[in-house]
């Protein structure tokens, strides 16, 4: 993976980088405003209790391809209501105040934005915590008393842009969609009104060190301290998946719910490829995946763990705990940085693991593929397979795509067959694209058969764009967002329901209200699609050509018209003044 | 001899065929050519924005001199209550002039007055002279009180209010001199105090500073006028906390209570001027650019002045834009210095320690460091709790404040006391000031901005002028000249409204991107397009044209000939 960007995407940088020189310094002789100072007893003092908290963790999990997956979260949640009406907030603490901003002008519910490069393999590598497809992916809900939802999505993405380096600016209507099932709010109330939902992928997106350096930035601790020391770009990168995102949601302020706090989540996860780049030795350390160690918490954290799952390699650690997530019961060895003993007398940590057994994987219940078939420029077939590895449980799953409108798709071709037979799906919900205004937005509930393959096939064709229209480097094709599935997995264990407990953070993103079943969210590849493309010296030569074509017969015309023609004396033929050349050398008499 | 008029037929003919192409190719390809590719240019108001180009500002006060019982012998009472203007003209270049009208009404106080001058203190006078009546924006009343009054301590001879009155202490004039002569005595004196209450020649000039070469300005004015901000709509204040090391200090203060009481009276006095709003940040592990040296004579960390320039800049990054406005963000650091660094103190240009411990940069904001070590001793457990005394903190965040917003420093001349704003942290005759040279600067700002983007597209002929640029530019001239108009009259509130109108219509025409559009359609690929239509076409055309004319030439040369 390299660590630059490609040119041709224009990225909007105007935020990025603030240049200053040196700055002229004045020291004047304030004339100080002079206030009492009230009787300050430093003695007495006790600070308020805090009403924002913050905590980060780690996750390290050894995949079954041999590879390491190292998921890091930090979660900063603040009890302050950033809708209510009337009152600003603008006193921040640990929360960032650029988010809170946004926040607040947009009047925002719930913001989801994920960066990621690279594919998540679900069959090599199972699930990953929080998924995300590859690209760029925007998901907000509104408030309900936002009027014009259309242009604060619209200026929400500037900013957006502004913050994170990226061109999301790029997000516009007709890459928007408003799904109407498939990305309910994670977090507190259940708005069902999907007229303030918008949702956009830009799966052209490329994820660098420019996106995560302003994502570092949001951490109370920047990359000085805590477990964000370990985020090294040139390490970060040289992976062979990196997903960093930036939930924010209300969620209940303590078990009993009576009033909301705002959570921010800052994930980050890597798959290092370790297995193939060691020499076929299984075996990871800190310092072998991020070349640094761990030397403290951050000192803000009220909670600072690193989980590694150890269920393959039972046996060494002391510090064991379980925990349910994602249907599966690992056990993971925990270390907390906020204890002094967890670092030693080097006052460094670095976890190392060598084993040499198979790991085992559980194969995830759910996964998707898609591709396009067809031949030739006019028109193709998208193909998405659905596969169900539950041994005897039927469950429905949420499918969504939304395509750009320079595919046209034939509606009527689209069947849904499960082991030959056709499945009907019980919901379906089209929105026809307009050209130039708005994508293709197809939903529907698909129930799978258990251990089955459902395929589901659509034909198009491709438009032809104007000239202006086509990207840069448009030979290479057009990137087609994934499709995302949704679906209610029955779980094999007993979940965790009970939100009282305190759970790892990562087993705790997305809600789950009863036992027998989890939810899941799965993206498939994206595309890349080939649209007729002309040559674009084309104009230029048109309008060559044409001229040359004019101009030659307006010459032909012009003549015609002004050119006189005279009867001129005829001179003799070529072969008549031959002859007479050789006959006056004869000395004969000319003809 | 038969074919000889056929062919002069035949010529003729040609000649008329290459004649009649060339006209239609003048008459209606030219044109259609023309109107095809013309640029849409909007209508714009070049003559009016012509006469912004040399601009003749005038602006008028209104002063009110009161005598009160006891100045005035009373033959001369009588004479009063008499009106009074005076016009002082400055040519400050070619294109600037200026012209200050001060409308003196000269009355005796009434006896409500004369009892509330007889206050023990100058502060409750003011203030129940206040309760009397309100004097209008931008006025100024300047009450005259005898020698004998015992208001103003020893060597004050002039005391200026928390409001917009200022009393003045003078000897009796005693009989001689009629009215006039009295009348020019008090006169400088009573110029000076409208020059401390509303505006003076200096500060207008700074004001003025976008139209002027460097060198026409006083020193001191033109940094006042460079460290103020620019005039905006809208600011941003941004107070943040550097905590470089939370692991010693666990720092809280408590910024909402300190901005509700001692920064919002300020703000809420200048809402006339703009909107502004105010939001905190704890920033932690932001270090400052440069390392202090330790000093052994005083035990110390210090940072220098030649230093504190590059301060800003690494600190800056992690300040985060603010994503919510694009107004001009003003930001007032706080820092903490970490324990292993503490104390640390700024020392200026000569060395000194500054008592402030603070500095600021014009433009930008403040930077104040807060030492800590001496709120625990050694064996505290860390990391330590502290609470952050915010008044001393308000204290230098609120002057630097005032320097940033340019209400200036004004120095006094000798004699004058000026009262102190007290909580408002404004006086109203600080607002007039500010007001008077935020007018002027908007005025001078909008008028070479509508002047420059006129003679831009005037000299570029390729930009689009869409209607929405014309309406902006007209919408600007008006405000324009209706601000001017309001000085002229001394309505100082509607001058500024009008000026700041002038300024944002100005700068939106200015700034639009729809200018942008075909200013860089470049000449060499328009030939690359029109020479293969054109050349071939127009070759012909010429060349018979010009051989016609040769022939006609030569036809004259002959007849003249042929005549001789």
């Amino acid at each position: 993976m390299s660590s630059f960007k490609p040119g041709g995407i224009a990225y909007s940088a105007q935020n990025c980088a603030v240049m200053r020189t040196a700055n002229p310094i004045t020291i004047v002789s304030l004339s100080l405003v002079n206030f009492d100072y009230s009787n300050e007893d430093r003695k007495a003092f006790t600070p308020p209790p805090p009403n924002d908290q913050f905590q980060e963790e780690m996750v390290i999990r050894p995949l079954y391809s041999g590879d390491i997956y190292a998921s890091f979260q930090f979660r900063t949640q603040w009890d302050t209501d950033f809708l209510h009406d009337g009152k600003k907030v603008s006193h921040y603490r640990l929360f960032p105040k650029s988010l809170g901003q946004v926040l607040s002008k947009f009047s925002v519910r719930e913001l989801h934005i994920s960066f990621t490069q690279g594919y998540w393999r679900t069959m090599q590598w199972g699930q990953p915590f929080i998924p995300s497809p590859p690209g760029a992916e925007l998901w907000v809900w509104f408030h309900h008393t936002v009027t014009d939802v259309d242009g604060n999505w619209k200026e929400l993405t500037n900013v957006l842009s502004g913050i994170f380096c990226a061109s999301l600016n790029f997000i516009d209507s007709t890459n928007t969609v408003e799904p109407s099932a498939s990305f309910k709010p994670l977090g507190l109330g259940n708005a069902t009104d999907h007229r303030f939902l918008r949702y956009a992928t830009l799966p052209r997106e490329i994820v660098c060190t420019e996106n995560l350096t302003p994502w570092k930035k949001l951490l109370p601790c920047g990359s000085k301290a805590g477990l964000a020391v370990l985020m090294k770009s040139e390490k970060l990168f040289h992976s062979s998946f990196h997903s960093q995102a930036v939930h924010i949601r209300p969620v209940c302020k303590d078990w009993q719910c009576t009033s909301t706090a705002w959570e921010l989540r800052q994930t980050l996860n890597v798959v290092f490829d370790l297995y193939t780049s060691g020499q076929g030795k299984k075996e990871w350390s800190l310092f072998k995946m991020f070349s640094r160690t761990l030397t403290e918490a951050c000192p803000l954290a009220s909670s600072s763990k690193i989980y590694v799952d150890v269920t393959d390699n039972p046996g060494v650690n002391p510090l064991i705990s379980t925990a349910v997530v994602l249907g599966d019961r690992r056990t993971y060895s925990v270390y907390d940085l906020t204890k002094k003993e967890t670092f030693g007398q080097l006052r460094s940590l670095n976890l190392l693991l060598r084993w040499k057994g198979e790991n085992d994987m559980l194969r995830p219940p759910l996964h998707a593929e898609r591709y396009v078939s067809g031949f030739g420029l006019q028109k193709g077939e998208i193909h998405t397979c659905l596969y169900n590895s539950h041994p005897y449980r039927a469950y429905p799953v949420l499918l969504l795509d939304s395509l750009p409108w320079y595919l046209r798709l034939y509606v009527h071709t689209l069947t849904v067959t499960s082991k030959t037979r056709e499945n009907k799906p019980s919901y379906i919900h089209y929105q026809p694209s307009k050209d130039r205004l708005r994508p293709h937005l197809l939903e529907m509930l698909v129930q799978l058969p258990p251990h089955s393959v459902t395929e589901v096939t659509v034909q198009f064709e491709r438009a032809l764009l104007k000239w202006t229209e086509y990207t840069p480097d448009p030979n290479h094709g057009f990137y087609i967002g994934s499709s995302v599935i949704s679906a209610l997995v029955p779980s094999i264990v007993a979940m965790d329901t009970n939100s009282t407990r305190d759970r790892p953070l990562f087993s705790s993103f997305f809600p789950t209200k009863e036992e027998s079943s989890y939810f899941m969210r799965v993206y498939t590849e994206p595309l890349l699609v080939n649209l007729p493309t002309p040559d674009f010296s084309m104009p230029y030569n048109v309008i060559c050509l044409t001229c040359t074509v004019v101009a030659v017969g307006y010459g032909s015309f012009y003549n015609l018209l002004t050119r006189t023609f005279q009867v001129d004396e005829p001179s003799a033929p070529l072969a008549k003044r031959l002859a007479n050349i050789i006959r006056r050398l004869r000395g004969v008499p000319l003809l | 001899i038969l074919l000889k008029p056929l062919i002069m037929k035949i010529t003729r003919r040609g000649r008329n065929a290459a004649l009649a192409i060339a006209a239609v190719v003048i008459v209606v390809g030219i044109p259609l050519w023309w109107k095809t590719t013309e640029t849409y240019r909007a209508w714009l108001p070049f003559s009016q924005i012509g006469e912004l180009d040399s601009l003749q500002l005038q602006l008028s006060v209104e002063v009110e001199v009161v005598f009160s019982r006891g100045t005035l012998i009373p033959e001369l009472q009588k004479k009063v209550p008499l009106t009074e203007t005076r016009e002082q003209e400055h040519q400050v270049d070619a294109k600037t002039g200026l012209q200050y009208r001060y409308e003196t009404k000269y009355r005796t106080a009434t006896i409500m007055e004369d009892d509330a001058l007889n206050q023990p203190t100058a502060q409750e006078a003011d203030l129940s002279l206040h309760m009397l009546s309100e004097s209008a924006c931008g006025s100024v009343v300047v009450y005259i009180i005898p020698e004998t009054s015992t208001l103003l301590p020893e060597g004050v001879t002039v005391y200026v209010g928390q409001r917009r009155t200022a009393l003045l202490r003078t000897t009796v004039f005693q009989g001689r001199g009629g009215l006039k002569e009295v009348l020019s005595a008090l006169h400088p004196l009573v110029k000076q105090v409208v020059d401390t209450m509303s505006f003076s020649h200096q500060d207008i000039l700074a004001s003025l500073s976008d139209r002027m070469r460097a060198g026409q300005i006083s020193k001191e004015s033109l940094a006042d006028s460079m460290r103020a901000i620019k005039s905006s709509p809208g600011y941003e204040i941004t107070f943040s906390l550097l905590n470089p090391d939370p692991k010693s200090h666990s720092l809280h203060w408590d910024i909402e209570g300190a901005v509700h009481s001692y920064i919002q009276p300020l703000l809420d006095k200048l809402t006339p001027i703009a909107n502004f709003s105010v939001d905190s940040q704890i920033l932690y592990y932001a270090v400052l650019g440069v390392n202090p040296r330790f000093d052994n004579s005083v035990s110390a960390y210090t940072l220098n002045a030649d230093s504190l320039a590059h301060v800003i800049n690494p600190v800056e990054a992690r300040l985060g834009s603010n994503a919510a406005s694009s107004n001009p963000v003003l930001n007032f650091l706080l820092y903490v210095p970490d324990a292993r660094h503490s104390p640390l103190f700024i020392r200026d240009r000569s060395q000194k320690e500054v008592p402030s411990n603070a500095f600021h940069s014009p433009r930008w904001g403040g930077i104040m460091v807060y030492n800590v070590n001496d709120m625990y001793d050694s064996k505290a457990e860390f990391p330590v709790d502290i609470d952050i005394s915010m008044a001393k903190v308000m204290g230098v965040f609120l002057a630097q404040l005032r320097l940033l917003l340019g209400v200036q420093k004004t120095q006094p001349p000798p004699g004058f006391l000026l009262q102190s704003p007290g909580s408002a942290g404004l006086a109203d005759w600080e607002l007039d000031r500010l007001l008077w040279s935020r007018s002027v600067e908007n005025v001078a700002t909008a008028s070479t901005t509508i002047t420059s983007l006129a003679q831009l597209l005037d000299q570029i002929s390729n930009i689009v002028i869409n209607d929405n640029i014309a309406q902006q530019v007209s919408s600007a001239v008006m405000s324009l000249h209706a601000a001017l108009a309001e000085l002229e009259v001394g309505d100082l509130a509607l001058a500024l409204q009008y000026s700041q109108e002038a300024i944002l219509a100005s700068e939106k025409a200015f700034f639009d991107p729809s200018l942008l559009h075909l200013l860089y359609f470049p000449d060499d690929q328009k030939f690359a397009i029109y020479i293969p239509l054109f050349l071939p076409m127009c070759v012909p055309i010429v060349l018979s044209l010009l051989k016609i004319g040769n022939e006609v030439r030569q036809r004259r040369a002959d007849k003249l000939a042929k005549r001789d």
